[in-house]
């Protein structure tokens, strides 16, 4: 990772009335796995589809390699795409569909059959050349789809929720292939999916996206630990948010208790919205020893840990995550570490 | 036993239909000139259908106009799916509908109108006002053929093409119409089949320089049933059931069977 091998600048699509990606910026660097995460409709296959070149921005740029790509028709861009639902070619078998993109551009046929070999192997459908697409099964159509645009050697693959049809066992085995073969082969990956799992577990950095608009870039521990806003900390993961107000730096107050944090900066008395994620209360069974008192009203077992709704005496829900059940009724004190309180600005309520 | 019922049902039905083609193919070996009577298998009516000049050169409109109209309304059929496909649902919707509506209307209306409309235009009627019509009459087969193939295909395969380098007409040579090509072909076959059958539009449109088999036989009946007539009509009647054949048996494929 280094150098910036793409850098959008104001991108901004409309369809009709409708403003489906709005100004956004970002830069993506070689060899980066890069996720777009966002509900449907937030903008980021149009963004993506901007990149591949099947989508005319309205407004701004988007540089490859220093060079701008707006002018450039999708077919001649460096660039390779591995589609939702994969769009393979019915009348072709494996190796043809392989093969589709080397044969355009020339290469003679005893390379050809040596670069599909070898992406059979990193995809491992060896002995499935003869194999028409239809008579695989999407884990492998998924692969024949993956194969064909990596056999192009492109300096960016991009990933259009590419596991989406896929059950839950085979998406989990798929991603750790995918991660495998981004390694391997060492070029950069922008995917595009609305499962914060799956983005958390595969990416170098999350891009957020919301209402055409990007909320947060970073890491999957930035994303997640510290959520910059409502949107965010809803959307990745489980949590609790709660209005609260700062009445100086690393306090938080509200509901008649003040807890400490460790964020500063903020105005005094400023309104924000602060994250505890569920899995950060503490419960003790001496309810003076809390910070909070409440009464747990419901538990539900979820396999690894938990899942109990605590109702504070100021008649707020807490959603905690523990491997220790406590009983329902039960009245507890819950404590929170000060690291563990993420505090946001205040932005719209959701 | 109700099954047994069913069954003699289904068997007086399929006799009604076919009773007459049956007849008629029995009387197209018959020695006899007289209809009603057994007069010995013979092959002759076959030889003479051949040696008369009149009904080859019927034949041969016949097959030419067969041939030039479905090479054109498959061509400008399929182009037109291509672009109802793209459509928004509206347009699509109300496109489909007066593509359709050409396939519903009596036959006889339609010849009516192209003659009008061909002698409005001052368009002398002949060979190539029965082209026409037969290109008009069969585009809309070759449209409803073509489009279930292109709804099923992903609608990213155009996309996926070009990604991996196509140009737009590479793409769509090498890609698009080798994915809907089983669709094509059934269009085509339901256009050819659809010329040779025709006989009330020919009628109306082909004026009096040309004449294909359907406007011979029926003149050719008008002045008496000859035996001749029963052979031809055997041939035909074999000719079209050989292409419904071919038709559903593609169609047959887990394809969707038109008419």
């Amino acid at each position: 990772m280094g150098r910036n091998l793409i850098e959008i600048k104001n991108l901004t699509k409309r369809f009709g009335d409708v403003t489906v990606v709005n100004n956004i910026s970002l830069d993506i660097k070689e060899n980066e796995f890069v996720t777009l995460l966002g509900p449907s409709g937030c903008g980021k296959t149009t963004t993506l589809r901007m990149i591949g070149g099947f989508e005319e921005p309205d407004e701004g740029q988007i540089f490859f390699e220093g060079k701008l790509l707006n002018p450039i028709p999708a077919y001649k861009r460096n660039i390779n795409t591995v589609f939702q639902r994969y769009a393979l070619f019915t009348h072709m078998n494996v190796f043809e569909n392989i093969a589709f993109g080397l044969r355009i551009k020339k290469i003679p046929k005893n390379e050809i059959e040596k670069r599909v070999k070898r992406m059979l192997k990193l995809v491992d459908l060896e002995g499935f050349e003869e194999r028409y697409v239809d008579s695989l099964s999407g884990g492998q159509q998924q692969r024949v789809a993956i194969a064909r645009a990596l056999v192009n050697e492109p300096k960016v693959l991009l990933l259009d929720e590419p596991l989406g049809a896929l059950d839950l066992k085979l998406r989990k085995e798929m991603q750790i292939e995918l991660l495998d073969m981004q390694r391997s082969v060492g070029i950069t990956f922008i995917y595009v999916t609305h499962d914060q799992e799956e983005a958390l577990t595969m990416s170098d950095t999350i891009v957020v996206m919301n209402n055409g608009v990007i909320q947060q870039v970073g890491t999957p521990e930035d994303i997640y630990n510290e959520p910059i806003n409502r949107f965010v900390a809803d959307f990745i993961g489980e949590s609790n948010i709660i209005e609260a107000i700062m009445p100086e730096d690393c306090k938080v107050a509200f509901d008649n208790v003040v807890l400490d944090c460790v964020d500063k900066g903020f105005a005094p008395n400023e309104p924000v919205d602060i994250v505890i994620r569920p899995e950060d209360i503490r419960i003790v069974t001496n309810p003076d020893e809390g910070m909070i008192k409440g009464t747990v009203r419901s538990v539900v077992f979820k396999g690894v840990h938990y899942e109990m709704i605590i109702e504070s005496d100021a008649g707020r829900e807490y959603m905690v995550h523990r491997t220790i059940a406590f009983p329902v009724g039960s009245y507890v004190g819950m404590n929170v570490q000060p690291f563990d309180i993420q505090v946001m600005k205040r932005g719209d309520p959701l | 036993m109700s099954k047994a019922l069913k069954r003699i049902y289904m068997g007086i039905i399929y006799l009604f239909l076919y009773a007459p083609i049956i007849v008629l193919i029995v009387f197209s070996f018959n020695k006899s000139k007289s209809r009603g009577q057994w007069g010995g298998f013979t092959l002759d009516w076959y030889a003479e259908l051949f040696q008369s000049r009149q009904i080859r050169e019927a034949l041969y409109f016949t097959l030419l106009i067969a041939v030039l109209s479905t090479i054109i309304s498959t061509i400008v059929g399929t182009i037109a799916a291509l672009g109802i496909n793209n459509m928004g649902k509206f347009s699509r919707t109300v496109i489909l509908n007066i593509n359709n509506l050409p396939v519903l209307n009596p036959d006889i209306v339609t010849g009516v109108a192209l003659m009008t409309l061909f002698t409005s235009l001052k368009v002398e009627l002949g060979f190539v006002t029965m082209l026409i019509s037969h290109i008009v009459f069969s585009i809309p087969y070759v449209i409803l053929s073509v489009l279930p193939k292109l709804r099923q295909m992903n609608k990213h395969i155009a996309e996926a093409a070009m990604d991996l380098g196509a140009t737009p007409s590479y793409a769509l040579r090498k890609v698009i119409i080798p994915e809907i090509f089983p669709g094509i072909i059934s269009g085509a076959l339901m256009a050819f089949t659809l010329s040779i059958d025709d006989f009330v539009i020919s009628f109306f449109t082909a004026g009096t320089s040309v004449t294909n088999l359907s406007i011979l036989i029926y003149s050719m009946a008008k002045r008496g049933i000859k035996p001749t007539i029963n052979a031809l009509s055997t041939l035909m009647f074999v000719t079209v059931l050989i292409l419904m054949l071919i038709i559903n048996k593609k169609s047959g494929k887990g394809e969707e069977i038109l008419l």
